[in-house]
């Protein structure tokens, strides 16, 4: 284990953390509120720790996967606790735990709240939560490694632990080149929707709050009602761009530079991602037309519903707590479903669902033929058997953890429904559940030890949950 | 620039470890997704698991933007297919391995007609090492700038040298030759020295200078500087092959063992003048039969790793020859050198070196002015050849003025064919080719041997 690299490069995290500080600084000072100190405070904090711990570069730079997941998992960890403070010093969250709640649910683009009245927060903490999304949606290291110098080819342990999906390729042959494309795609696309939403005569604060939710898949509104208040424009607009983002951002690459741009309709993963949003959408549509009226207002806030919960943003214009049984049970299947790999996205991703799909497709042909070989294959590529193998190993980690929330959970003595829903809206990264914590309720219901556990399904589904995993594992921490 | 590498064998993997840490754009390709999987996890490239023959794998690595394409599979042929098809597909320089001796006959034919900028033959390239060593066996390695004018030459300090306790400047008063110390390795620890540093025997030291002089240095320290006579080769494959026909042509008597009756009857009716000895020379007797003891050089080149660093270890106790050592997988480096087997030959370094010489020429036509580019002291160390092609900020300021980088030396200045010894008061000009040694790795420019 090197521990100085670990010590080197959460320092930088922390130096990138004030820098994005800086901004919530700038709203306060410019709404004049007070709050705005309390991030000045916590941004030279950072700055100083940044500092001090970057002062001294190691003298081996070199480090291997275990590193790699170590390093993100921590640098998760510590940008939320900083992140956290500002919400503590304004009293706007006297309580760390509340507070590291909704911080780590603004990192990892969750969107999940403990706060019954959003509207009473300040501007610059608004800022900060909503900003929190557009850091965590891409990732804070692989914006570190799109602007640090590092060298050497270790630094894709940091990328792979960092990006969600299977398996993590590279768009060109250098990570550093690779991660700047990804932001720069990120970066465009959000100011693209800014622009559409000033366009939509949105104000330009709610605008960028509501764009960087958008973009990180977050999902933290800065109104009680979330977007349902807006104009059917602004939703419509949101509606297009969740599900933009919920798109591989490879898909994007080949879109703009790459030669063969007709290979993105053979992209297998969003053609089914495509599939699956409007068949949902449509379903659910005329399951809710008795509810709206019309056909058309009834797609509308299907389409806004199904894209905010595959998307795992968890932006709301209605509360689908009361629509009927089929359309909740569909909403709940696909939080689990999420969005493609290499989005911004949460959930299983809808690459991982179509291997498994594929691997029971095939264990049902070995039944039929003991004999027949057959190998998955996805965008006409064979599937290494180990991508298969860590696919499925997911799953089941993933259902474990499931079951170990759950189990926490039922401590507290609510109802099923929320227990359940809100461990999928965490895990998942989504925000939002059913009943309890619905579109209308929240997550202060929770004690603090549930909190605790969803704070760490939360980590685990946005770091796709093996680096937070092997915080736990005692051999990671030796020293070789 | 953008490289795309078929075939992640050592030689490949050796490449793309040096041409990544060079900063180049790679892409490399291997039927095998084991190895790509090393090959992403170690260093910043692109892998394409498939066979890089095919158009559409090509074309997947980036083949189309590509500056050069590099072939070093296990397959002659295959290595051949795909430099044509890159060729045709992306019009880019192609780089191939071709190791079969049949072809070796041929290459500048096959070069000509299929178009292909470099063939390199491993097994031939490392022969030419050896006999270059052989030539002048009081160096462990030479390396040749300049076209030849001058030369790079790493050698160990003899128990009781004259140099032993003897600072730089001391050496440079006492001998009167202009010859520079430019790197001493001591302890595991490389040091670019200055004037004061005081040499110890068992240090491996490099100096430059042209030929006449260093001939003269060595007679001055009273070091035997003649060609050996005789050698002794064990193992007949194909880099005994071509070094005994090269120290044949040079008169130098062969004698090569080799346990295969088969090949040694091939090597007999190959090389008519040299003695071929059906024997194992893993059997002690089998070598002091063969005189071993009388050999003026070694050279060890079985299949074997191990048998090689043994046999040589042997050599060394029951003979004064030159020995000459080659490895092909090992890589305990370090452990190695400590039981100073003369000069260790990496057939795979030797043929990496030469295509990553060959890329940085190109890429001097692009953007860097690096010439030559030499790695000596286990690759601590690089030796480096510019050509000031213009007027930038290094030219007609005394090197005293010059605020140089920490372990960096300016050796050598060439202007049109004389070669210069720099000190304080020399000014670099336009049209000079100068030669750096540094611990600093990577340098593209001239401009980059200043602190920034």
């Amino acid at each position: 284990m090197n521990y100085s690299i670990i010590r080197y490069i959460l320092g930088w995290v922390l130096l990138f953390e004030s820098g994005f500080m800086a901004m919530p600084c700038v709203v306060g000072a410019i709404y004049q509120e007070k709050s705005g100190f309390s991030f000045l405070i916590t941004a030279l904090a950072c700055l100083v720790v940044g500092f001090l711990l970057t002062r001294w570069k190691p003298k081996n730079m070199v480090y291997f996967a275990r590193e790699g997941f170590v390093i993100v998992a921590l640098s998760w960890i510590v940008m939320s606790a900083f992140g956290a403070v500002p919400f503590v010093l304004t009293g706007e969250i006297p309580n760390f735990v509340d507070a590291m709640f909704e911080t780590i649910s603004g990192f990892t683009t969750t969107g999940a709240s403990i706060l019954t009245d959003v509207e009473a927060l300040s501007h610059a903490s608004l800022f900060w939560r909503s900003f929190t999304h557009w850091i965590g949606g891409m990732g804070v290291l692989v914006f570190l490694l799109a602007v640090l110098p590092l060298t050497g080819g270790y630094n894709m342990h940091l990328m792979k632990a960092e990006s969600p999906g299977p398996s993590v390729g590279k768009l060109v042959p250098k990570v550093r080149d690779t991660a700047k494309i990804l932001y720069i795609i990120y970066f465009v696309m959000t100011i693209i929707e800014i622009i559409f939403l000033l366009f939509a005569k949105m104000p330009l604060f709610d605008a960028l709050t509501t764009s960087f939710g958008t973009a990180g898949t977050g999902g933290f509104g800065i109104k009680n009602s979330s977007i349902g208040d807006y104009s059917v424009a602004i939703q419509v607009i949101v509606t297009v761009f969740m599900i933009l983002f919920g798109v591989n951002f490879n898909a994007y690459y080949i879109l703009l530079l790459g030669k063969n741009k007709k290979n993105v309709f053979k992209m297998e993963e969003v053609r089914w991602y495509l599939g699956i949003i409007l068949v949902c959408i449509l379903i659910i549509a005329f399951n809710i037309k008795s509810i709206f009226g019309s056909f058309g207002v009834a797609f509308q806030q299907s389409s806004f519903q199904v894209a905010s919960i595959i998307t795992t943003t968890g932006f709301s214009t209605a509360d689908f707590d009361v629509w009927p049984q089929l359309s909740r049970t569909i909403l709940v299947v696909i939080m689990f479903i999420g969005a493609c790999a290499g989005s911004t996205g949460g959930g299983i991703k809808v690459s991982r669902v179509i291997i498994l799909l594929k691997t029971v497709k095939q264990e049902m042909g070995y039944f039929i033929h003991p004999r027949s070989v057959k190998v998955i294959k996805m965008d006409d590529k064979a599937i290494e058997k180990d991508t298969v193998r860590s696919v499925s190993a997911f799953m089941v980690t993933y259902v474990i953890i499931f079951g170990f929330s759950m189990f926490i959970l039922a401590f507290d003595n609510l109802d099923m429904v929320t227990n359940f829903t809100s461990i999928a809206a965490t895990l998942n990264n989504i925000g939002p559940g059913l009943e309890l914590v619905g579109p209308t309720g929240n997550f202060s219901v929770f004690s603090p030890l549930a909190k605790c556990v969803l704070i760490f399904d939360m980590l685990a589904g946005r770091l796709e949950l093996y680096p937070l995993l092997l915080l736990f594992t005692p051999s990671v921490w030796k020293k070789n | 620039m953008k490289i795309i590498i078929v075939g992640c064998g050592k030689v490949g993997m050796t490449i793309t470890e040096q041409l990544s840490n060079e900063g180049h754009d790679l892409a490399v390709i291997d039927l095998n997704n084991g190895v790509i999987h090393d090959a992403t996890n170690n260093f910043d490239v692109m892998g394409v698991v498939g066979n890089g023959a095919s158009y559409n794998v090509q074309m997947e690595a980036g083949i189309e933007e590509a500056d050069v394409l590099i072939a070093v599979t296990a397959s002659d042929e295959l290595n051949l297919l795909c430099c044509l098809i890159a060729k045709k597909a992306g019009n880019c320089n192609t780089i191939a391995r071709v190791r079969n001796p049949m072809y070796n006959k041929e290459i500048n034919f096959i070069k000509e007609e299929l178009g292909l900028s470099m063939i390199i033959n491993p097994e031939y390239a490392a022969a030419t090492e050896i006999s270059r060593i052989l030539r002048f066996p009081t160096a462990i390695k030479i390396d040749t700038f300049a076209k030849g004018k001058v030369e790079l030459l790493e050698f160990i300090i003899a128990e009781g040298s004259l140099l032993h306790n003897c600072s730089l400047i001391d050496v440079a008063k006492q001998l009167k030759t202009d010859v520079l110390v430019c790197a001493v390795e001591r302890n595991e620890e490389v040091i670019i020295p200055n004037g004061s540093f005081v040499l110890h025997q068992g240090d491996v030291i490099s100096i430059v200078a042209p030929p006449r002089n260093s001939r003269m240095f060595f007679k001055k320290i009273g070091v035997d500087t003649h060609q050996v006579k005789n050698a002794m080769i064990v193992g007949g494959g194909t880099i005994a092959y071509y070094l005994a026909a090269s120290l044949l042509n040079m008169g130098i008597d062969v004698k090569i063992v080799e346990k295969n009756q088969e090949r040694c009857e091939q090597l007999s009716e190959l090389l008519p003048k040299a003695v071929i000895i059906h024997g194992d020379a893993t059997n002690e007797d089998v070598l002091m039969e063969e005189g071993i003891t009388h050999c003026e050089a070694f050279v060890s080149l079985t299949g074997i790793d191990e048998g090689n660093i043994f046999l040589s270890l042997f050599a060394r106790n029951q003979s004064k020859a030159k020995i000459v050592t080659k490895i092909n997988r090992i890589s305990f480096d370090d452990i190695i050198n400590t039981f100073n087997l003369g000069s260790l030959i990496y057939p795979k370094y030797i043929t990496a070196e030469y295509i990553v010489r060959y890329v940085r020429a190109m890429q001097n036509s692009i953007g860097s002015n690096v010439e030559t580019l030499y790695r000596i002291i286990d690759n601590k160390v690089e030796a480096l050849e510019f050509v000031i092609r213009e007027n930038n900020g290094i030219v007609g300021i005394p090197l005293e003025k010059l605020n140089l980088k920490n372990n960096l030396l300016i050796a050598c200045i060439n202007r049109r064919g004389s070669i210069i010894a720099p000190n304080g008061q020399t000014e670099i000009k336009v049209g000079d080719t100068v030669i750096i040694v540094t611990t600093q790795k990577g340098l593209q420019d001239i401009k980059d041997i200043l602190k920034e």
